[in-house]
């Protein structure tokens, strides 16, 4: 009689186990198949957020990227993930290939201005990559949760998922068609009132598909010389790259990577590179030779010559509104003449480049861009 | 094998979070409507040959809708009935952005979007019929730049359709190839219909009437490829003397008011058989890229042509053109050259010629020509390159003709 326990409560009991286990510790990451993405985030496991506070699962890595896309102030905490032994490709341009099961994720936050519950909600304008702390904990207290999108690899390519927080922040709901919240920024001296906007599946691709032809949604930041920095990883400060290659999730590394060119680090690099360094991170996406842009002949690439197809006394195709009675996109020594400048600095959607991911205009990003133009020698 | 094994953490996860973190549903302001979810949603998850049907009434949207699955036909129930509305946009630089191909949009409008109406970037095989694209408070620098624009687009019909109040070009192909334009009516736009960089287009049948220019054929540069061999033919171009609204810096804000057919820096274009009146500049304008007062022409790239070359006017019904020009150059070159009360001829010709392709008296070869063999047509050559010293009515030169171009012939599954 004893010893042999029917089948259900061998289930029930395993499901009992995976509970207390679940409980004290989280279940590892999991990947789901491509037609059915789960609707809950935390079904993948990557993020774990309780309402109190946010930290990533075990395996799951945070980086940083040197200059990473503006999109309207929000803080980014990005993280990799691979099944165990699999490792992703050096590249030395482009974004390394990862293998099969990846899953990338930025998890958009803002620093709280108000109380949590307040609406409109009510965010800092702050300066820093993200929110996490040393012991790698995103406090929900300090810091509100807007939106964590995935990107995760599979066997015909890489999807796209937009998740939204809930306002108790202990879950992120599958929006394939995107969403909108009212926000309002705090700089100090005044409150600036914005439509924050989540892209819907579509729009992911109208960022991540940077060859148009080709139609291939690709990750965008994990490349050699927007990873090359120092992270404060909870074992301590090292490179990015040299912690990848050292636990297994990176091959073919070399010694020196291309040098990490910082856009908000003015020690770090020139004028030119810096202000080049954002315009790639920024732009090139879509002004690339085969991007969705390729029909304004404009290329921004980080590898693109210093020319006219970079826009220097490049007059306007199909710019509509967007020229601002400026004869060339970029004017040397005259960025009030330069069209690429007065999109920067407009966020009316008729005017406003980038196209998608912002709704108001980077301060920062319009003033080392005007700074470089400035400082552009040669007439038209 | 890595789906069984999802499957029980997945399965773990729900117990999980039934126990653990009582969570509810996602709480969010609402901000929009239902029907744009669920529209953006459909376009989403098409699947190739799928027909997403646009219901009867006004429908707002705030966000860009986007569509990139191949095979897909967005159907309403008239131009006038199924409306999507942009009023109040807060994203997105169009209504709708297609990139795909096999592609019908039919019987619908779009109305008051931020940017550009409908914008169709790469694809083959493209249908636009009966859709109607509007800014509803009439000509506005600040409304859209483009209403209908198909780029980088091959084999494509464009038909029956409507364009009003583009702060740029109603109808706009660019950089395509193999396009048929026809039957469609274009008002109060800055340009009514525009083509750009493109090879082999057929434009006939249409009715532009009160925008600032009518029918737009350029060449722009620093684009993959020069356009050439578009035929205009059986078109009413009718009175497009609205003052230009473009935003300034735009290439067609310097397009003068009272423009009916513009030819700009393009090759191999045949007008004929047009109804072409009451256009106050000039009922056809032959210009090269130095005429239009663009910057750039100093550090022109080196594989550009800026001139228009083999050029064929025939068999066009013109008249009531010229009387009163835009522009005070213009003006006082009228004034001067025919009186108050006169008219310029039906031809004005910027004049500039590549000397590569010219005679020792400076005239385009015969294969280069630009030819008018149009009843009493004449043109008007104003010399801008001199400074207008040597203004020359009616040159024998034009006195020519050239070998007609083919139809358009759209491949299957077009025709």
């Amino acid at each position: 009689m004893p010893g042999r326990l029917p089948a259900t409560g061998l289930l029930a009991a395993a499901a009992l186990a995976t509970l207390l286990a679940a409980c004290g510790r989280p279940p590892p990451v999991a990947v789901h198949p491509a037609d059915t993405p789960p609707e809950r985030l935390s079904d993948w496991g990557v993020v774990l957020a309780d309402g109190r506070a946010l930290e990533f699962n075990d395996g799951v890595i945070p980086y940083d990227l040197n200059t990473p896309l503006f999109s309207d102030y929000a803080l980014k905490l990005r993280s990799v993930w691979m099944p165990a032994g699999a490792s992703a490709q050096y590249r030395e341009t482009g974004e390394f290939e990862f293998p099969v099961g990846t899953i990338l994720s930025k998890t958009f936050h803002y620093e709280r201005a108000g109380e949590r519950g307040g609406m409109p909600l009510d965010v800092v304008r702050a300066d820093r990559e993200s929110g996490l702390d040393a012991d790698g904990q995103l406090d929900l207290d300090r810091y509100v949760l807007v939106e964590t999108r995935l990107l995760v690899r599979y066997d015909e390519g890489w999807q796209a998922l937009p998740y939204v927080w809930n306002d108790t922040q202990d879950e992120a709901f599958l929006e394939l068609a995107g969403d909108v919240r009212n926000i309002r920024l705090n700089d100090g001296r005044e409150q600036q009132p914005f439509v924050y906007v989540v892209p819907d599946a579509n729009q992911c691709g109208g960022c991540h598909k940077p060859d148009h032809t080709a139609a291939e949604m690709r990750p965008l930041g994990p490349r050699a010389w927007q990873l090359n920095r120092e992270y404060r990883y909870p074992e301590g400060p090292r490179n990015q790259i040299e912690h990848w290659s050292a636990i297994g999730m990176l091959a073919g590394a070399p010694e020196s990577p291309p040098e990490g060119v910082r856009w908000a680090a003015p020690g770090d690099a020139s004028p030119g590179q810096r202000a080049r360094a954002y315009l790639d991170a920024n732009c090139a996406h879509c002004h690339n030779a085969n991007g969705p842009a390729d029909t304004s002949g404009l290329d921004l690439g980080i590898g693109a010559p210093l020319g006219r197809r970079f826009g220097i006394c490049k007059p306007p195709v199909a710019v509509g509104r967007g020229s601002g009675d400026r004869p060339y996109d970029i004017y040397p020594g005259r960025p009030d003449d330069s069209i690429l400048l007065y999109r920067m600095a407009h966020s009316d959607p008729a005017i406003a480049m980038p196209e998608l991911g912002r709704s108001t205009v980077h301060r920062e990003g319009v003033e080392l861009v005007r700074d470089w133009i400035a400082g552009l020698a040669g007439d038209c | 094998m890595r789906n069984a094994l999802s499957t029980v953490l997945v399965l773990g996860v729900a117990v999980l979070l039934a126990s653990c973190s009582g969570s509810e549903g996602p709480e969010r302001e609402l901000l929009e409507s239902e029907f744009q979810k669920q529209l953006q949603m459909q376009l989403i998850k098409a699947k190739p040959g799928d027909v997403i049907t646009i219901p009867e009434g006004v429908h707002p949207i705030n966000r860009g809708l986007s569509l990139n699955v191949s095979g897909v036909t967005l159907r309403g129930l008239g131009m006038d009935k199924s409306i999507l509305s942009f009023k109040g946009q807060v994203q997105g630089a169009e209504g709708l952005l297609v990139n795909a191909s096999d592609f019908t949009i039919e019987d619908l409008a779009i109305e008051d979007t931020a940017g550009d109406a409908l914008k169709i970037n790469e694809g083959r095989n493209i249908v636009i019929r009966r859709v109607r694209t509007e800014w509803t408070n009439g000509p506005d620098e600040k409304n859209g730049a483009y209403g209908i624009y198909p780029v980088q687009v091959e084999n494509v019909l464009l038909e029956d359709s409507v364009a009003i109040g583009a702060s740029d070009a109603g109808l706009y192909v660019g950089q395509s190839r193999n396009v048929v334009v026809r039957n469609n009516r274009v008002e109060f736009n800055v340009a009514g219909i525009e083509i750009e960089n493109t090879v082999h287009a057929d434009v006939y049948g249409n009715l532009a009437r009160n925008n600032t220019g009518g029918i737009l054929v350029f060449n722009m540069p620093d684009l993959p490829n020069p356009g050439h061999s578009t035929r205009i033919f059986s078109n009413e171009v009718v009175g497009n003397n609205t003052a230009n609204f473009g935003a300034e810096g735009t290439p067609v804000a310097s397009v003068p008011a009272g423009s009916g057919i513009v030819i700009n820096s393009n090759d191999r274009v045949e007008i004929f058989d047009n109804v072409i009146t009451d256009n106050n500049t000039a009922n056809i304008i032959i210009s090269s890229y130095f005429a239009t007062g663009y910057q750039g022409t100093r550090e022109m790239v080196d594989d550009y042509d800026p001139y228009p070359e083999t050029i064929y006017i025939y068999g066009n019904t013109l008249s009531g053109g010229g009387s009163a020009p835009d522009g005070l150059e213009l003006k006082a070159l009228k004034v001067a050259k025919f009186g108050l009360t006169g008219s310029f001829p039906d031809v004005l010709w910027d004049g500039y010629v590549n000397t590569d392709k010219a005679d020792e008296h400076g005239r385009l070869t015969p294969e280069f020509a630009i030819c008018v063999d149009n009843d009493t047509a004449e043109v008007l050559n104003v010399d801008l390159g001199n400074g207008s010293e040597n203004i020359v009515i009616g040159d024998e030169q034009h006195r020519c003709t050239h070998e007609k171009l083919p139809a358009v012939m759209l491949a299957d599954p077009l025709y």
